[in-house]
């Protein structure tokens, strides 16, 4: 279908889009790389009065170390999360996860700033914030606001940012030689969104894991760390661990049944995800 | 009423400036207002890639993007696609292996399958498979276009590692 009629403007600094929010309030909308946005306007389903493309704002884009942080514009299309190796370096999860987001075509639009505004349950890079404790950057007329991504994602495709708010950029802490990442997910066909995905990060002392995350998408209305990597704690990463993890999992996840798998499935899928990543990541 | 925005482009070499709906996407403005009519429209919400447009040197969905934000921007289709004879070897590849019934979702492919070769690609069947899972083709079961970019990743001296 065709959208609604709607006016369009194209900003090229942060003030003008704050001038714009506050004007037009509800009846406009942020247009970033547009591939969850458009659809919906296609599809009718929302039916803004005014597009404020963000894309020619150089505020938000860009990608640059920040003292122990790798800070990542809003803007940064998945395609140059895929490619850059300052994020190869710095933060691989996101190298490895990006590749399960959608089709290449869809990447050479898609933001990372789109993509955490949305906060689909079942997308790839939430999760990923999750795993790697990021921080979100939210920008509104009066300055910055810095928000951990553990208190970010509120509800389904609802988060802490502010309706005068611009999602500005997030910050993720420089991996070190003592992480290890690990990603995986099942979906029905390559570059769908997961019935159930997992995004791990193990902080390692010596031979024993000092800290892990377990971020688990696709469960329920936001993604969720598992409480069961707390096990894991002065443990090795081994096999032994591995099975004790599969085994807690389940119990730690409320999951929700969905077209895609019921809750039983999902809990199933998230045991045989810990199985395949972790292992993957012992290697 | 909304105010129609002017935009100026090129498409296919070509210098095109127009008023445009802020509604229209890039492909309908294609199809509609410039007359190129290869570019396919099928789900218009960004699934089947029958749209599949090169802004700027990368595939985009036409149907995810405004003709407004292409203002600007150097846009190929599978018109300039085929008269500049880069995806000729592809195209032939295409018609010797029957990777085409309908057509419908030829163009959108052709656009992908050349990213996808431009990009490095090599002739390993699963990265195939996995550039083009974002376009659908209802016709061929997809062996067939998955052995014609085989075919023309060797011949481009890229055979699968
Ligand atoms: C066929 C298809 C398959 C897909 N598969 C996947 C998948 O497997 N996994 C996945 O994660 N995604 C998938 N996507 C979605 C894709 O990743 C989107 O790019 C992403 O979710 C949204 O990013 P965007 O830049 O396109 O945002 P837009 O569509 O432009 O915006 C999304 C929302 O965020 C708001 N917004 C955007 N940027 C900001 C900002 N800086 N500050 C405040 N608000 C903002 C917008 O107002 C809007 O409400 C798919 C899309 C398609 C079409
Ligand atoms: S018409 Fe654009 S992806 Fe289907
Ligand atoms: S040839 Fe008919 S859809 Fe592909």
């Amino acid at each position: 279908m065709k959208p609604h009629d709607f006016d369009y403007v194209r900003p090229t600094e942060l003030d003008q889009v704050f001038d714009l929010i506050e004007r037009h309030g509800d009846d406009a909308r942020i247009l970033a790389g547009g591939q969850s946005l458009m659809p919906t306007l296609n599809m009718r389903l929302s039916a803004p009065a005014l597009l404020i493309d963000i894309n020619r704002i150089d505020a938000l884009k860009g990608l640059s170390v920040e003292g122990d942080m790798l800070r990542i514009g809003a803007l940064t299309r998945h395609v140059e999360l895929e490619h850059s190796p300052e994020v190869a370096r710095h933060a691989p999860l996101l190298t490895k996860a990006i590749r399960h987001v959608a089709h290449p075509a869809v990447r050479n639009r898609g933001t990372i700033g789109g993509s955490l505004s949305l906060a689909d349950p079942a997308a790839e890079l939430p999760a990923c914030a999750l795993a790697l404790g990021a921080t979100l950057v939210l920008r509104g007329r009066d300055g910055q606001r810095r928000v951990p991504a553990n208190t970010f994602f509120v509800d389904l495709y609802e988060t802490a940012r502010g309706e005068k708010e611009v999602l500005e950029a997030v910050e993720v802490p420089l991996a070190t030689s003592s992480d290890r990442f690990g990603f995986g997910e099942l979906a029905r066909r390559h570059g769908d969104f997961a019935m159930v995905g997992l995004a791990a990060a193990a902080r390692m002392a010596g031979g024993t894991i000092e800290r892990l995350r377990l971020a688990f998408f696709g469960i329920g209305n936001v993604p969720v760390l598992s409480s069961a990597a707390d096990l894991a704690a002065g443990r090795p990463l081994d096999a032994d661990l591995v099975e004790v993890l599969r085994g807690a999992v389940g119990e730690t996840l409320d999951p929700t049944d969905n077209l895609q798998a019921s809750a039983a499935m999902k809990k199933h899928l998230a045991s045989v995800l810990v199985g395949r990543v972790l292992g993957d990541m012992m290697e | 009423m909304t105010t129609p925005i002017s935009i100026s482009l090129t498409v296919n070499g070509e210098r095109v400036e127009a008023q445009v709906s802020p509604r229209i996407n890039l492909v309908d403005f294609i199809r509609h207002q410039i007359g190129l009519t290869g570019s396919h429209v099928g789900c218009e919400h960004g699934v089947c890639g029958a749209c599949t447009i090169r802004v700027d040197g990368a595939i985009v969905r036409g149907c995810l993007m405004l003709a407004a934000q292409a203002d600007g921007t150097d846009v190929t289709t599978i018109e300039g696609l085929s008269d500049s004879g880069d995806a000729a070897d592809l195209q032939a590849a295409f018609v010797a292996r029957n990777a085409l019934q309908c057509g419908f979702c030829t163009p959108g492919m052709l656009l992908t399958a050349t990213e996808y070769l431009e990009s490095g690609g090599t002739a390993d069947r699963d990265s195939i498979r996995e550039f083009i899972s974002g376009n659908y083709c209802r016709c061929t079961g997809y062996q067939a276009i998955v052995d014609a970019i085989e075919q023309v990743a060797s011949q481009r001296g890229r055979p699968s590692k």
